[in-house]
């Protein structure tokens, strides 16, 4: 729909030669990708090509075995996971992950508080009431304005995912990593995630995993496609989708 | 978004209202509760120590209900505190305020020193490092028969009076030495509140919650643990050092695993994760424990089968359960 924008030429991340092993598996190797700033570029493959290590090596879940990882010029492998919030960068789950006996409005509202006051045991936190508003704003953005006072864990799954999104943003980055969205959401639930990953690319960037090819082709900038570890093919949806290699091992398969 | 907020509050229930305002002044009313037990308790020495056990259990439940981690070794922290107290009075001739500050600092740093070797370590292998830990210190202080006693114990705190601002307290008297401890355990409750409520306090419930999701937001979940472990330790410490002053003694029991066992039935009993649930836990542990043991002396039996049935049938807690909720 959108997807023909020229391309924009500032990388904010970057890996160079990253590969991961565990114990003798090697899981992902030797991947060298840039992500121009301001796009969604959606990570696709078929199940276990890497697509989630490669995840996590972005947002900082563990580091790489080999190779480097620079986000916005700055060389950021095996940082702790802590601190990828704090330099801009956020993800959510592919499982989905809240906070589950906290109010829908206080799992964002601590999200806002990592970022401004971890560490002060003596003010109340009712008076830090700009977050208050602030997680307001956010949950009205990801249309759980509704759900306000509820404890997450009575949400739907759909309004969960999208709380995990509210949550992730709540770190203001500059860069949102999303690992498979739309998992287990119904064809209604993933209209609406589709609707507002675009509204959120407005102003941010967003690297996308997803199983599912069909989902992303529409909304991406650019599309990665790994198969056993490998980076097979990279390029436009249009590229990808007419990738000889990409077909055989993807498209051929009927299941997308 | 106003008119949301408005129904919002409109539609709040006077019960809702009345658990708000509970909430925002639990440490006033825990406070009253405390001043006007002694009229309803006629055995003060024993409310002496369900004062000093509930404090004791406060500390526990910042680690094992708001964080989530459940400690075995804070029989070390509880210990330390009145064993520096109690060489601060013994062998340094320190004014009571001195050795009871010695006494926090002293849960303060024992939690420091087992939180670092045991706070990366979750679940049962926590609980397993932080006994391990502790039976450490046990030993520490059993063979350092010259500064604590060893076997018999530290003897000889004999604070008969307390001196404040030239007024003489006299700390014999049961009642007197009751509001005199009461003060300092009501000041540790209105801490403790303000720790919960604090930015620090949504931190440590976002630990408990979701250990992935709080490290993906951007905290240090290593850190947070450990502080909270430090704290702990501090309020422990004082009700150590409260308890030495109580006893005049202090038993070696006191760093016994036993009673890092005890301490987690009380909590457990009252309601883990909520403010007031630790008071009620010691008090109703306390005097279960006075009651039966007249009755016969196989009192454990019969304490042992409540706890089973209150952890069965009110998983919540006595607390826990009356409140509605088992938070807060």
């Amino acid at each position: 729909m959108m997807a023909v924008a020229e391309p924009a030429r500032e990388i904010i991340l970057r890996t160079r030669g990253v590969g991961k092993t565990f114990g003798k598996f090697v899981a992902l190797n030797n991947i060298s990708a840039e992500f121009s700033k301001g796009a969604i570029t959606s990570i696709i493959g078929p199940n276990g090509a890497g697509k989630s290590t490669y995840f996590n090596l972005l947002c900082g879940g563990f580091p790489p075995s080999r190779g480097n990882i620079e986000f916005e010029g700055r060389d950021v492998t095996g940082q702790p996971q802590h601190r990828f919030a704090h330099m801009g960068i956020a993800k959510s789950f592919q499982i989905t992950s809240v906070f589950p006996q906290l109010t829908t409005h206080e799992n964002i509202r601590v999200g806002l508080q990592a970022l401004v006051s971890r560490y002060d045991i003596w003010r109340p936190r009712a008076r830090l009431r700009e977050l208050v508003e602030q997680a307001d704003e956010l949950l009205a953005l990801v249309g759980l304005w509704e759900s306000r006072d509820r404890a997450a864990k009575t949400l739907a799954h759909g309004e969960q995912r999208a709380l995990e999104i509210g949550m992730a943003l709540a770190s203001r980055p500059r860069l949102l990593l999303l690992d498979e969205p739309t998992a287990g959401m119904s064809p209604e639930e993933t209209r609406t995630m589709m609707d507002l990953i675009v509204k959120l690319a407005r102003e941010r960037t967003v690297i996308l995993v997803e199983h599912k090819m069909k989902l992303v082709l529409g909304i991406s900038d650019r599309i990665l496609v790994l198969h056993h570890g490998e980076l097979l093919a990279e390029g436009t949806p249009q590229e990808v989708r007419q990738n000889e290699a990409v077909k055989r091992v993807y498209l051929g398969q009927r299941e997308h | 978004m106003t008119e949301a907020t408005e129904s919002i509050k409109q539609s709040q229930t006077s019960a809702v209202g009345w658990y708000e305002f509970a909430t925002r002044h639990r440490a006033s009313l825990a406070a009253a509760a405390i001043l006007i037990f002694p009229l309803i308790m006629p055995f003060t020495a024993l409310a002496v120590n369900i004062l000093i056990y509930g404090l004791y259990a406060l500390g526990f439940n910042l680690v094992f209900g708001y964080l989530g981690l459940l400690s075995f070794g804070h029989a070390a922290l509880f210990g330390t505190g009145a064993y520096l107290c109690g060489i601060a009075v013994v062998h340094f001739d320190w004014p009571w305020y001195a050795a009871i500050a010695a006494g926090v600092f002293g849960g303060l740093l024992i939690a420091l020193l087992i939180g670092v070797l045991a706070i990366r370590t979750r679940g049962i292998y926590f609980a397993m490092v932080t006994m391990a830990l502790s039976q450490c210190i046990y030993y520490v202080f059993y063979q350092a028969v010259d500064w604590t006693g060893g076997e018999n114990g530290l003897r000889g705190i004999n604070v008969r009076t307390i001196d404040l601002f030239g007024l003489q307290i006299d700390f014999i008297n049961p009642l007197v030495r009751y509001y005199a401890i009461a003060a300092f355990v009501i000041a540790a409750l209105f801490v403790m509140s303000r720790i919960l409520a604090s930015p620090f306090g949504a931190a440590i419930e976002a630990v408990r919650e979701n250990e992935m999701r709080a490290r993906a937001s951007g905290y240090d979940v290593t850190l947070t643990r450990l502080l909270t472990f430090v704290l702990s330790g501090g309020f422990c410490g004082l009700a150590g050092a409260l308890q030495a002053l109580h006893l005049s003694i202090v038993p070696i029991e006191m760093l016994h695993y036993e009673t890092s066992g005890l301490v987690v039935m009380i909590a457990l009993l009252g309601g883990m994760g909520t403010f007031f649930g630790p008071m009620i836990g010691a008090a109703v542990y306390l005097v279960l424990e006075n009651l039966v043991s007249v009755w016969t002396v196989h009192w454990q039996l019969i304490v042992g089968a409540i706890f089973i049935a209150c952890v069965l049938f009110f998983p919540a807690g006595i607390w826990g359960t009356l409140i509605g909720r088992g938070r807060r």
